[in-house]
Order: C-alpha cells, then sequence, then structure tokens
C-alpha cells in the first residue's frame, strides 16, 4: 500500500528535483506514444532539438513561437492563482486580433496606430472573459466550461469576419482580410519573425504582474483568495472581485498576444487555425511550471516555444500530425500536477 | 406536418444518443462525487478503438467492447492522479482531454477520412442508453450499492466510518464514466458517422458534462436533455438552408446554448442539486 504523509513545506531542492522528475517521465511516456505511432523516440527527439536549438534559425522559430506564450502565460499565472481555471486564452487571443485588426483596417492611420491596436485588443481579450468572470464570481459556474466554449465562439465570429463583412477585396479566393497599412505592421529583429516590441511587451507584462502580485493591495487581496478563500471572507475581502479582476486581466493579456501576431507575422485576420497554433492552450502548462510566479514565465515560456516550434518540425520532416503537440500538453499537465502532490506529500511504502 | 415531426424526433434521438450515453456515465462518476473533464479525450479514444478495431476485423461487437475498455483505461489514469495522488481534478481532466485528443489524432493518422463498408445499426444504441438511464435511476434509488454510490459522492467521511471502501467505489464509478464515453465514441464512428476523421467528437463531450449540470444529475431527466440538444442540432441542420442568416451562428448556436444552459443553471442554483462532495478529495483523517 502507498501512504501519504503530509509534507507542507517541502524544501526548494525537493521540489525542484520532483519537477524536474515528473517532466522527464512526460516526455518518456511522449516517446512511447511516438513509438507506438511509429516513429522511434530518439529519431523525434534527435530531430526536434535540432532543429531548434541547432541553428540561429531554428532559435528565431523558438522565440517566435515564445512571444504569445509569454503574454497569455503570464496572465494565466495570475488567474491559476485564485483558482480561476481560464481554459479560453485562444479565444481570447482570437478576439484580441480582431480588435487590432479592426483599428488597422477601418480607423485612420497615424504613428498612434500600433499603441490603439494593442489598447484595443487587451480590451477585446478581457472582455471575451466578462461572461465567465461573472458567472464564476457571482454564481460559481465551472468557468473551464465556458470559457472553453467562448473559444469556439470566437473562431466562428472571425471565419464569419474573414469570409464575410470584412473580406479583402483583392484576395480572390481566399478568406481573409486586405492587409494591414505598413504604419500597423510591427518590426523585426533582423530577417527573423521574431517582432520585438511584442517581445518587450511580454518581458514588461511578466515582471508588472510579478510586481502587482507581490507588492500592491491588489497583489495582497489575490494571493489571500488564493491560498485560503475562508480566511479571505473573514477578513472581509471582495472575493467575486478579485476574481473576476484577475479574469479580466489574464484575458487582456491573450487580446495583447492576439494582435502581436496579426500585426507582426500575418499583417492581415485570417482563418483561426492559422492565428493560433493553439497557443491559448500551451500556455496552461506555462502558467503551470510558472507555479504562481508570473516572472517565472520568462522561463517557462520559451520551453513551451520550444515544443511548438519542435511540433512544427516533426510535422514537416517526420509528417506527423500536429496533434503531437496535444499529447504533449496533456502529457506534462497530467504529470505536472502528479508532481505537485508528489511533492507536497512524502510517499511511505507500508504493509 | 406529422411525418415531419416524426423525423424531427428521429434525427433529435440519433443526435441525443451519443450525448446521453456519455451523460450517464459522467452522471454516475460525478454522483460519486469525482468530477471528470475528460469525456472529450476518453471518447476520442474509444471512437478510434472501435473504429481500429471494426475496420481490421470487422467484429462490431468486440470494437465496442474494445472501446468500452479504451475509455475505462483513459479514466483510470484520471482515477489515480486525482484519486491516489489526489490532484486537482479539474485540471486532470482537462489533460487527459488534451491527451486522448492528441494520442486518437496521432495513432488515428493512418485511418483518417476512412470509412467502415458495413456500419452498425443506430437503433440498438439508442435503445440501451434509453433502457440504460432508466436501470440507473433505479439503480441509485432503490438498491443498497446505489445508496453506496451517492453516500460516497455526499459524505465520504460518513460512508467511511460505516465500512465503505470509498477510494475504490470512487476508482469503479470513474471506470464506468470512461466505459460510457467509450461507448459513445463507438456510436459516433461505427453508426452515426462510420468513419474515422480526427476531431470527430467535435465538443460533444464537454456538452455531455454540462448537459449533466443542466439536467440536476437526474438519469431520467438526462434523457430529456439529450433529446433537447438533439432538437437542437436538428434546427440547426435545417435552419441552415433557410439562408438570410450566416452558417457561423448556428455552428456556434450549441456552444452559446451551453453557457446559457450553465448561466441557467447557476442562477436557479440547482447546482444545490450538486453531490455535496462533488470535486473534493478525500482522505481519512483530514477535512
Amino acid at each position: 500500500m502507498i501512504r501519504f504523509e503530509q509534507d507542507p513545506q517541502p524544501r526548494r531542492s525537493k521540489v525542484a528535483a520532483v519537477y524536474a522528475g515528473v517532466m522527464a517521465l512526460a516526455f518518456a511516456l511522449a516517446g512511447g506514444v511516438f513509438a507506438a505511432y511509429g516513429v522511434g523516440p530518439l529519431e523525434a527527439y534527435g530531430t526536434l532539438l535540432e532543429g531548434t536549438l541547432g541553428d540561429r534559425q531554428g532559435l528565431a522559430e523558438v522565440l517566435r513561437r515564445t512571444l504569445p506564450l509569454l503574454l497569455i502565460g503570464s496572465g494565466l499565472t495570475l488567474a491559476f492563482r485564485v483558482s480561476f481555471f481560464n481554459i479560453g486564452a485562444e479565444g481570447q487571443l482570437l478576439m484580441g486580433a480582431v480588435a487590432g485588426a479592426a483599428v488597422a483596417l477601418f480607423l485612420p492611420t497615424s504613428a498612434l496606430s500600433l499603441p490603439l491596436m494593442f489598447l484595443a485588443g487587451a480590451v477585446a481579450g478581457g472582455l471575451w472573459t466578462l461572461p465567465a468572470a461573472w458567472l464564476r464570481a457571482r454564481v460559481d459556474v465551472n468557468e473551464i466550461l465556458t470559457t472553453l466554449m467562448l473559444n469556439s465562439v470566437a473562431g466562428y465570429l472571425v471565419i464569419y469576419l474573414v469570409s464575410g463583412p470584412w473580406r479583402g477585396e483583392n484576395v480572390q479566393g481566399f478568406t481573409y482580410t486586405d492587409e494591414f497599412p505598413d504604419v500597423a505592421r510591427l518590426p523585426h529583429l533582423g530577417d527573423s519573425l521574431v517582432h520585438w516590441p511584442t517581445l518587450v511587451l511580454g518581458v514588461v507584462l511578466a515582471v508588472g504582474l510579478q510586481v502587482l502580485l507581490t507588492r500592491t493591495p491588489l497583489g495582497y487581496e489575490l494571493r489571500v483568495v488564493g491560498e485560503s478563500p475562508r480566511a479571505a471572507r473573514y477578513a472581509g475581502m471582495p472575493i467575486p472581485r478579485v476574481v473576476l479582476l484577475t479574469g479580466l486581466l489574464s484575458g487582456g493579456a491573450a487580446g495583447l498576444a492576439g494582435v502581436g501576431e496579426v500585426a507582426g507575422i500575418h499583417y492581415r485576420l485570417l482563418d483561426p487555425s492559422q492565428i493560433s497554433l493553439g497557443y491559448g492552450f500551451t500556455a496552461i502548462i506555462v502558467a503551470w511550471l510558472a507555479r504562481g510566479h508570473p516572472a517565472l514565465v520568462l522561463l517557462t515560456a520559451p520551453l513551451m516555444g520550444l515544443i511548438l516550434a519542435g511540433g512544427d518540425l516533426l510535422k514537416i520532416s517526420l509528417n506527423m500530425p500536429f496533434r503531437v503537440i496535444d499529447v504533449f500538453s496533456g502529457l506534462l499537465l497530467l504529470c505536472l500536477i502528479s508532481g505537485e502532490s508528489l511533492a507536497r506529500y512524502r510517499v511511505r511504502w507500508a504493509r | 406536418m406529422m411525418e415531419e415531426i416524426l423525423q424531427a424526433l428521429a434525427r433529435a434521438l440519433s443526435f441525443g444518443t451519443p450525448l446521453l450515453l456519455a451523460s450517464l456515465g459522467v452522471l454516475v462518476n460525478e454522483r460519486a462525487g469525482v468530477v471528470n473533464l475528460g469525456v472529450e479525450g476518453m471518447m476520442a479514444v474509444g471512437a478510434l478503438a472501435a473504429f481500429g478495431v471494426a475496420s481490421e476485423t470487422e467484429a462490431l461487437g468486440m470494437a465496442v467492447c474494445l472501446a468500452m475498455a479504451a475509455g475505462a483505461v483513459a479514466a483510470l489514469l484520471h482515477g489515480f492522479v486525482t484519486l491516489t495522488l489526489r490532484a486537482n481534478a479539474y485540471v486532470s481532466g482537462l489533460a487527459l482531454a488534451m491527451l486522448g485528443l492528441g494520442i486518437s489524432g496521432l495513432l488515428g493518422k493512418k485511418y483518417e477520412g476512412a470509412i467502415l463498408f458495413e456500419p452498425a445499426p443506430e437503433l440498438p444504441f439508442t435503445v440501451a442508453a434509453g433502457v440504460l438511464a432508466v436501470v440507473l435511476w433505479g439503480f441509485l434509488h432503490a438498491t443498497r450499492p446505489g445508496l453506496v454510490l451517492r453516500s460516497v459522492g455526499e459524505n465520504p467521511a460518513a460512508a467511511d466510518v460505516l465500512g465503505v471502501n470509498v477510494v475504490a467505489v470512487r476508482y469503479a464509478a470513474v471506470a464506468f464514466g470512461g466505459a460510457m464515453a467509450g461507448l459513445s465514441g463507438a456510436f459516433l464512428s461505427l453508426a452515426y458517422r462510420p468513419a474515422w476523421t480526427d476531431g470527430m467528437t467535435a465538443g460533444l463531450g464537454w456538452i455531455a458534462v454540462a448537459l449533466v449540470i443542466f439536467v440536476g444529475w437526474s438519469p431520467l431527466r438526462a434523457v430529456l436533455g439529450s433529446v433537447f440538444f438533439g432538437l437542437l442540432y436538428y434546427l440547426q441542420f435545417r435552419l441552415q438552408d433557410q439562408g438570410g442568416i450566416p452558417t457561423e451562428v448556428f455552428a456556434a448556436m450549441p456552444y452559446l446554448l451551453v453557457i446559457g444552459v450553465l448561466a441557467l443553471a447557476g442562477l436557479r442554483r440547482t447546482q444545490g442539486a450538486a453531490p455535496a462532495a462533488l470535486g473534493r478529495p478525500y482522505h481519512r483523517g483530514e477535512r
């Protein structure tokens, strides 16, 4: 029989060791799935590492995938802190892209275009969280289901826009909008696709949310609500408001990521599956790995960026479906939450 | 007119069958106090298992059995993580959904777009779902094991004191939920749309989870709820041809409806009908 004894304050070294162990386990299990598919795990991981970390171009791909994860991940880290499991970042990202595109295409262009796009994207992403956050905060409706449903709705909205009213005038048979004007495009780092203003924004957001969490009254309330709702209620803290606000913040961060993708890569609004490679879902792992510290996202986002870029490589060079990302995400998440339990308890084998 | 109503009802039953099958499974594991949001993933795994077996051996009965077994195995993984390791059940379910979709998409690639030349009939599944709903209702309310199951979901500590092995009951309930999700997947890939395409579960697993909340954890009301959602799917297809309204509106309808349904359930406080210990891990000597 396995027995558990509580270890409420595990040493950092133990937590780190457990996390490293379970992540290795996740990658080993994913290797098993690859083998079942018919690709040698070593070949798969070799391709993945060589193509991403092997040269400058690969590294630039990783960094490009890291940008949206950085923004979404910092927001989700905050949301998870109050147990608001926002699974809707994918939809919030799309709404941010829609709002950014609206500013770029329909407002008069000026030097303020880009800042306005990001602002509109943040507002749209935040507002898209509102129904789910409100229902959770006020009537305790599970936010995993509602945010997930809003993803699909956002997807259909984008499809409607790009194939209907917003469809470009000179796009022939394609369903996307016209290209953004030059002032609504983000500059790149060298000849890569790394739109550096988004990188700056991501770093500022990760650090900013860390400061918010540890150095402000709101952050204090947030931490108390997350760690002990009962204590928060006793202290008279407005729990619904804290949850609502955190939900909106995380949606806003995802909205920024959406603007970054359309203004930095595509220069137009297009099919939802092309705007996002499932960044909203991958960012869940980024946030979970950061264990409640938004600044740690600076380390965990590149890791998942590597996996996303690697998934692309496996698709191109080994002809594997992009679903490998879901295998990685699912296994990593399962192993991480198990690891968290293992760290909080001492496992004893007893007769 | 009469003919059209009958046809609508027939389609509604057909659309509602996978929902009802999966919902009954969710209902049982939630009545035992365990949340499993991984239905979508277990359904996908079941659908692929059924399709794989059926297209290799043409043994439909075995295909159904293996789909249920595959669903149950996936669910037991969730059981281990949440019941033995006692990790967060909501996140574990989400991870299971991702993993199930990922594995079925990867391993199903060689069947992508393939169709089944001798599909299974729909009717047996529909009838079985309806009968099972009634049987479950009887089981939960008129038998001792049913009482034990409910007590584990309402007050695990009290059940434990009476000598019930709480964790074992919860494991069994979770496995049942997985088997039902697998069966629902088998219906999809063997009968409803006898083919395999990645993502063919199309969000039905998530709707099943919401449906159980909507019907207040009652097997009989789950029948009505499934038919109701089935009718909506039927209307979606019927109204699509009418023109004027963009098709995306209809496509988004089920998802909007789930939010509406959950909001309604929340506002009416039917969530009071939820098993009292739903989603709470149980460990002897802890509160």
